[in-house]
C-alpha cells in the first residue's frame, strides 16, 4: 500500500514551477531522501507536501485522500515536520518544546493531560534527551536541538515525518545519532521517513529509496543502486572535479593532474590507500598494481591514480600483466612499496617487489 | 531513572505553579493599593475609610463623593482597563512579527489610530456637535487597521527588525503630522479638547467612556485568552503552527484584527500611549520567566492596567496643578526597558 503518493506534481513559488511531473510513491515505514544541489528545489517539494505552499498542479495523496481534502487539524496528526528555520522563541525550556506537539490532542485551552505528560516523556526517552528537559531551548547545541524537535514532532503522533536537511550544521556524532533514531523509528513504529539530504554518502546508507531533484532538468526515484550510478551523480551534482564512489558512498577529490605517472605504487589490500591520498594532496600523478579488480585499493586507485594495472580477481597475474606492470614501473621515476601481502595466487608480486629494490640499490649505489 | 524523571517533572511544574500564583497574587495586590493610592492622592485628599464608604455605599460629603465617583474613579479604572487593553496589544505585535521590540506605538498604529479619530471628530463636531464612543473606536480601529496593513507590506517583504521599526516610526510621524495639520485648522472650539487628546491623556473620562471600553476590551480580552493556544503554537513560527493545525491565513487575520482593535480602543479613548505596548510584556514574561501566553495574557493584562496607573498618578500628581501627558510619563518608564532589551540582545 503507498502511504504517500505524488502525482504529476508541479510544485514552485508564485505559480512559477520549480520541478515538474513528480511521481513518487512511498511505503509506510519507509525512509526517503531527496538529494540535489542546493537551490534545486527538495524544500520545494517538502514545503508542499507540508501545504506550508500551494501546488501548482498534480495531486499528493497522503493514505489514500488527497492532501488538500483535510483539515489542517486532521492533518496535523498524521504529519509532522522538521523545518531547517530557526525558531525564535524565548524563556521556553526544551520540555515546553516538545509539549507544543501535543498541540493535535489537547483541548481548547491546551492544558496538557498526564497521558500528555507520558506521551511528551516517551518522546524524549526516544531522542534521550532527559538531560536537557529543562534547559533553556535557546541554550542547547545543535545537535541536542535536532533532536528537541524530532521528540515535538514525535509528540503529534505522526504517521509521516516530513524534515528539511536535518543534518545540516550538526557534526559526524550527532548526525549518526540523528539518522539512528529516525532510522529506528521507521523500522520499529513504521513511522515514514521523507527528508531531504546534503550528505549523499548518508543518503545512500540511510534511505530505502532515493529521490534526486534538479530543478527541471533531471528527476530520478528509485532504490540507492539504482540511484547511486556514477555518472547519474556526477549529472546531478554537475560535479567536474572529484568523484563520488556509490559503491562504498566515499567522496573523493580529483586526480593529480598530469597524465603520466610519476610514482608507482605497488599496493594491495588496502595498503594502498593511505599512500594514494597522500599522493593525491600533493598533485603527484601515479601509477597502481598489481591491483584485482575486487581489491579495496582499486576502488580507490581507479579513481585517483594515472593509470592502474589490474587482474581478474582470484586469478593468479598473468605473465602479461607482469610484463604490463614492469613496464609502468621502469618509466616511473620512483616506486613506493606498501608491502602488500603475497600469498599463492600473486605471488609474482614479489618479483615484481625484487626488481623495484634491485633498482632502488642501483639508483642509491 | 524512571521514577526520577517523574519526581523532576513534579517538581518543576509545582515551582511553576508556584511562581504563577506568586506573580498574580502581587500583582492583584499592586493593583488594589495603587487603585486607593490613586483615589486618594491629589489636590483634595480623601482618607482611606472614606474612599470605601463612598465607593460602597454612597454616602458621604458631596464634594467628596464628586470627586471620587464623577472624577477620580472612572478615570482610575478608564486606565487599567486602557493599560490591559494596550500591553495585550503589545504582546500580540510582538508575537506576530517575532520581534520583542513591536508595539502598537512604535509601530505607527497608535499614531494611524490618531489621525482618524483627529479626522473623524472634526468633521462630526462640525456637523453634528456630538460623537459617540462607538464612532470614535470605530474611526480609531480603521487608522489602526490600516497603518498595521502598510507596516505589513513592508515587513513581509524584508525581515528585518530595524526596518520593520524604522517603517513603524515614519508612519507614526506621517501621522502625527496630518493630525497636528488638521488640529491647527480645525475650528477654535474643539482645539484645547483634541489637543490634550492628541498628545494621550486620562483626563476627562467618563463613566459612559468607561462602560464602552470595558465592553470592547473585555470582550477582546476573551477572544485573545481563547487564542492562547494558537498564540503559543504561533511562537515557534507559521509554518510549525500550521503543521500543528492552525490555520495560519485565518488567524492571521484574527491576530492583526484584535490587535488593532486593542490599540484602537486605547486611541480612541485617551490618545497614543507609548512604550507601555513593549515594555510590560517585557517584564511581565522575566518575572513569570515564560513566554506562554496561557499565562502571559492575563498576566500582561494586570501588569499594563498596574503600570498606567502608576503612570497616571505621577502625571496627574507629580507637577500638581499641572498635569503631564501620559506618554511623558510612560516613555520616562517604559523607554529604559527598551533600551535595556537592545542592549541585551547585542550581546546574544
Amino acid at each position: 500500500m503507498d502511504y504517500l503518493k505524488l502525482e504529476h506534481l508541479s510544485v514552485g513559488y508564485n505559480n512559477q514551477s520549480v520541478v515538474d511531473d513528480i511521481n513518487i510513491d512511498i511505503k509506510k515505514g519507509e525512509i526517503v531522501a531527496l538529494i540535489g544541489p542546493n537551490g534545486a528545489g527538495k524544500s520545494t517539494i517538502l514545503k508542499s507536501i507540508a501545504r506550508e505552499l500551494d501546488i501548482i498542479s498534480g495531486k499528493i495523496i497522503l493514505d489514500g485522500r488527497d492532501i488538500h481534502k483535510y483539515s489542517f487539524k486532521e492533518l496535523s496528526s498524521k504529519m509532522a515536520v522538521i523545518l531547517t528555520e530557526r525558531i525564535k522563541v524565548e524563556l521556553m525550556t526544551c520540555r515546553d518544546i516538545v509539549a507544543t506537539g501535543r498541540y493535535p490532542y489537547t483541548g481548547r485551552l491546551g492544558f496538557l493531560t498526564e497521558k500528555d505528560e507520558e506521551k511528551i516523556n516517551e518522546a524524549l526517552e526516544t531522542v534521550q534527551a532527559f538531560d536537557i528537559a529543562y534547559k533553556d531551548f535557546n541554550r542547547i547545541s545543535d545537535g541536542q536541538r535536532q533532536r528537541i524537535l524530532l521528540a515535538r514532532a514525535l509528540c503529534q503522533e505522526p504517521e509521516i515525518i516530513l524534515l528539511d536537511e536535518p543534518t545540516s550544521f550538526l557534526d559526524v556524532k550527532h548526525k549518526l545519532e540523528l539518522l539512528t533514531i529516525l532510522t529506528n523509528l521507521a523500522r520499529k513504529k513504521k513511522i515514514t521517513v521523507l527528508t531531504s539530504l546534503h550528505e549523499i554518502d548518508l543518503a545512500e546508507k540511510v534511505a530505502d529509496r532515493i529521490v534526486t531533484v534538479k530543478g527541471k532538468e533531471l528527476f530520478g526515484f528509485g532504490k540507492p543502486e539504482e540511484i547511486f550510478e556514477e555518472s547519474n551523480i556526477r549529472e546531478l551534482y554537475d560535479i567536474k572535479k572529484g568523484f563520488f564512489d556509490p559503491l562504498l558512498g566515499n567522496i573523493e577529490l580529483s586526480k593529480p593532474e598530469g597524465r603520466k605517472p610519476k610514482v608507482f605504487v605497488i599496493a594491495g589490500g588496502g595498503t594502498g590507500i593511505p599512500v594514494f591520498r597522500k599522493l593525491q594532496k600533493e598533485n603527484i600523478p601515479f601509477a597502481a598494481g598489481i591491483l584485482y579488480t575486487n581489491d579495496i585499493d582499486y576502488r580507490l586507485a581507479r579513481l585517483l591514480a594515472a593509470e592502474v594495472i589490474t587482474e581478474q580477481p582470484f586469478e593468479e597475474i598473468s605473465d602479461e600483466t607482469f610484463e604490463r606492470a614492469v613496464a609502468c614501473m621502469n618509466s616511473c621515476e620512483k616506486i613506493i612499496n606498501t608491502a602488500p601481502k603475497i600469498g599463492k595466487m600473486n605471488k609474482k608480486l614479489e618479483e615484481l617487489i625484487n626488481i623495484a629494490e634491485k633498482r632502488q640499490e642501483e639508483q642509491n649505489g | 531513572m524512571n521514577e526520577q524523571i517523574l519526581i523532576t517533572d513534579k517538581n518543576e511544574s509545582r515551582k511553576r505553579r508556584l511562581r504563577y500564583t506568586a506573580v498574580f497574587v502581587l500583582l492583584a495586590a499592586a493593583f488594589l493599593f495603587i487603585v486607593v493610592l490613586n483615589i486618594n492622592t491629589g489636590n483634595v485628599k480623601i482618607s482611606v475609610p472614606d474612599i470605601v464608604r463612598i465607593i460602597f455605599t454612597g454616602e458621604g460629603e458631596q464634594t467628596q463623593v464628586n470627586i471620587i465617583m464623577k472624577i477620580r474613579l472612572p478615570r482610575i479604572l478608564m486606565s487599567a482597563v486602557l493599560g490591559g487593553a494596550l500591553s495585550l496589544a503589545g504582546f500580540l505585535l510582538q508575537t506576530f512579527f517575532e520581534n520583542p521590540i513591536a508595539g502598537p506605538f512604535v509601530l505607527g498604529i497608535s499614531s494611524g489610530a490618531k489621525m482618524t479619530v483627529a479626522v473623524t471628530m472634526i468633521l462630526f463636531i462640525n456637523k453634528i456637535g456630538m460623537i459617540s464612543s462607538y464612532i470614535l473606536i470605530f474611526a480609531a480601529f480603521i487608522g489602526a487597521f490600516l497603518s498595521l496593513g502598510f507596516v505589513l507590506l513592508f515587513s513581509r517583504r524584508i525581515r528585518n527588525m530595524a526596518t520593520l521599526l524604522v517603517a513603524g516610526i515614519m508612519l507614526g510621524y506621517i501621522c502625527t503630522a496630518i493630525t497636528d495639520f488638521l488640529i491647527t485648522f480645525a475650528e477654535d472650539s474643539d482645539i484645547a479638547n483634541l489637543h490634550n487628546w492628541s498628545n494621550g491623556s486620562f483626563s476627562g473620562m467618563t463613566w459612559s467612556n468607561f462602560y464602552v471600553a470595558l465592553l470592547v476590551v473585555g470582550v477582546s480580552f476573551v477572544i485573545c485568552f481563547m487564542m492562547a493556544k494558537p498564540l503559543g503554537a504561533y511562537q515557534l513560527g507559521e509554518a510549525y503552527a500550521q503543521s500543528m493545525g492552525v490555520d495560519i491565513k485565518k488567524f492571521r487575520v484574527l491576530l492583526i484584527v484584535m490587535s488593532s482593535l486593542l490599540a484602537a480602543v486605547v486611541t480612541a479613548f485617551a490618545g497614543p500611549i507609548s512604550f507601555v505596548g513593549i515594555a510590560v510584556p517585557f517584564l511581565i514574561k522575566r518575572i513569570l520567566n515564560t513566554s506562554k501566553p496561557i499565562v502571559v495574557i492575563p498576566a500582561v493584562f494586570l501588569g499594563g492596567s498596574v503600570f498606567c496607573m502608576i503612570s497616571d498618578l505621577i502625571a496627574r500628581t507629580a507637577f500638581s496643578p499641572l498635569e503631564l501627558n501620559i506618554s511623558t510619563v510612560t516613555s520616562l518608564f517604559g523607554a529604559p526597558v527598551v533600551i535595556y532589551m537592545m542592549l541585551r540582545r547585542k550581546r546574544g
